[in-house]
């Protein structure tokens, strides 16, 4: 058994919680680009594309985080492509995320008051300038506070990429338990970190909320 | 088992998150902390990091759990903290007139609550609160890495003993859709109706 101070304990898991954050801040930017693109065919005018991005965000968000990424990691080395969990940790967090930010920022458009789109186009605005000038301004004033608020959510999920062995914070922290054989303190600390990544965010969504709600 | 520890989670999650809220609202000003600090505690934290704290962080300071108590431990105080935010909402959301025309009726403090206030509180936020079930019910996957034998858990056996795990996880997968999907129809037809004679 290896003698590990409390420092010792500490200083490695945030080193490790760095990884934590990267996943969540590359997963979120990826996530959210693949999200408005979601968003844009749910919203859009196809009635086959519309419904097809409803089944998505259905599916993303009806079955475990753990189950898809599971699926991302032994699925595609079935279609020949070598996956480390790095990549599959990204690929499943993505997905996901995109399926739930779609599925926020359809509730923000849809929460622009009609009267704004009967507006807009009784100005004579096409669609595109009317989406861009008129609705999502508008819509993304809306959209800061729960955007916030999910990129909470999304630090959270980061730790089951640990399960098929992606490197952060909560794997650090097996690795750690079994030399030091103190889980108490050990996962304990690591609740404490992830506090330390999720309260600020949350906190920052409701101060937001109350401050860009309309009204 | 995914359904039984569901069921079991969130019986005793809503209920102690209606607990909760309860008592930030009875006690006195300044009291209420010890709820905010709980609820922060385990809505900024990941459900996996809060098992694996109970199953095996506990056991060092004397507290041993079965894996199946320490589940139903992890999952009721996670879902009770969501609950307590929701519930906290559904009875700010009251109009203050409810409160006093029961009092201004004479009618017991006791019997203000359970039968004026709650049902309507509750009323208010059930799509939110079967949501937040549903969301537990998926959480609940995560279970299976302290060896509790539910869904997840099943498959990884299967799939370590057919080596095909992606087809494994497809089914597994598709199952927990059909779950989802039906807990939330269950669920909200048989609480609408529970509220309707409720309230």
């Amino acid at each position: 058994m290896i003698d590990f101070s409390l420092w010792d304990i500490t200083r490695n898991l945030l080193l490790a919680a760095r990884w934590t954050v990267v996943l969540s801040l590359m997963s979120f930017v990826t996530g959210g680009l693949a999200g408005l693109f979601v968003l844009v065919l749910r919203t859009g005018s196809v009635r086959a594309f519309a419904k097809i991005a409803e089944w998505y965000i259905e599916f993303f968000q009806g079955t475990p985080l753990l189950l898809q990424l599971f699926l991302v990691y032994f699925g595609l080395p079935m279609l020949g492509m070598d996956v480390s969990p790095w990549t599959a940790a990204l690929l499943g967090l993505t997905l996901s995320a995109s399926a739930y930010l779609a599925e926020i920022w359809r509730g923000c458009v849809a929460a622009v008051p009609v009267g704004q789109w009967e507006a807009a186009t009784a100005l004579g605005l096409r669609p595109v300038p009317r989406a861009w000038l008129v609705i999502w301004p508008q819509a993304l004033r809306i959209a800061v506070a729960p955007t916030v608020g999910f990129m909470g959510l999304m630090v959270k999920s980061t730790a089951l990429t640990s399960i098929i062995g992606f490197n952060e914070l909560l794997r650090t922290s097996h690795v750690i338990t079994n030399a030091t054989f103190e889980p108490f303190t050990v996962y304990g600390i690591v609740a404490l970190i992830y506090l330390a990544l999720c309260w600020p965010l949350n906190a920052a969504s409701r101060v937001l909320e109350r401050r860009l709600t309309p009204g | 088992m995914t359904l039984w520890l569901t069921l079991c989670g969130a019986a005793l999650g809503v209920t102690f998150g209606i607990l909760m809220a309860a008592g930030r609202l009875a006690w006195p000003r300044g009291f209420g902390w010890p709820v905010n600090v709980y609820v922060e505690l385990f809505r900024d934290t990941p459900f996996i990091v809060q098992l694996f704290f109970i199953y095996f962080g506990l056991p060092s300071v004397g507290i041993h759990l079965g894996a199946f108590e320490a589940a139903v431990l992890a999952l009721t105080l996670n879902l009770g903290a969501y609950a307590t935010e929701l519930v906290r909402a559904g009875f700010e959301s009251l109009p203050a007139g409810q409160e006093e025309a029961a009092k201004a009726l004479g009618l017991h403090r006791f019997i203000v609550f359970t039968r004026i206030m709650l049902p309507q509180a509750v009323a208010a936020v059930r799509p939110a609160l079967l949501s937040q079930i549903v969301i537990s019910m998926l959480d609940t996957a995560v279970v299976s890495q302290i060896a509790l034998r539910d869904l997840t858990f099943e498959a990884d056996l299967v799939q370590t003993e057919t080596f095909r795990a992606f087809e494994t996880y497809v089914v597994v997968t598709l199952l927990y859709f059909c779950l989802s999907t039906l807990l939330r129809r269950t669920l909200g037809a048989s609480t609408a109706r529970l509220m309707r004679r409720v309230a």
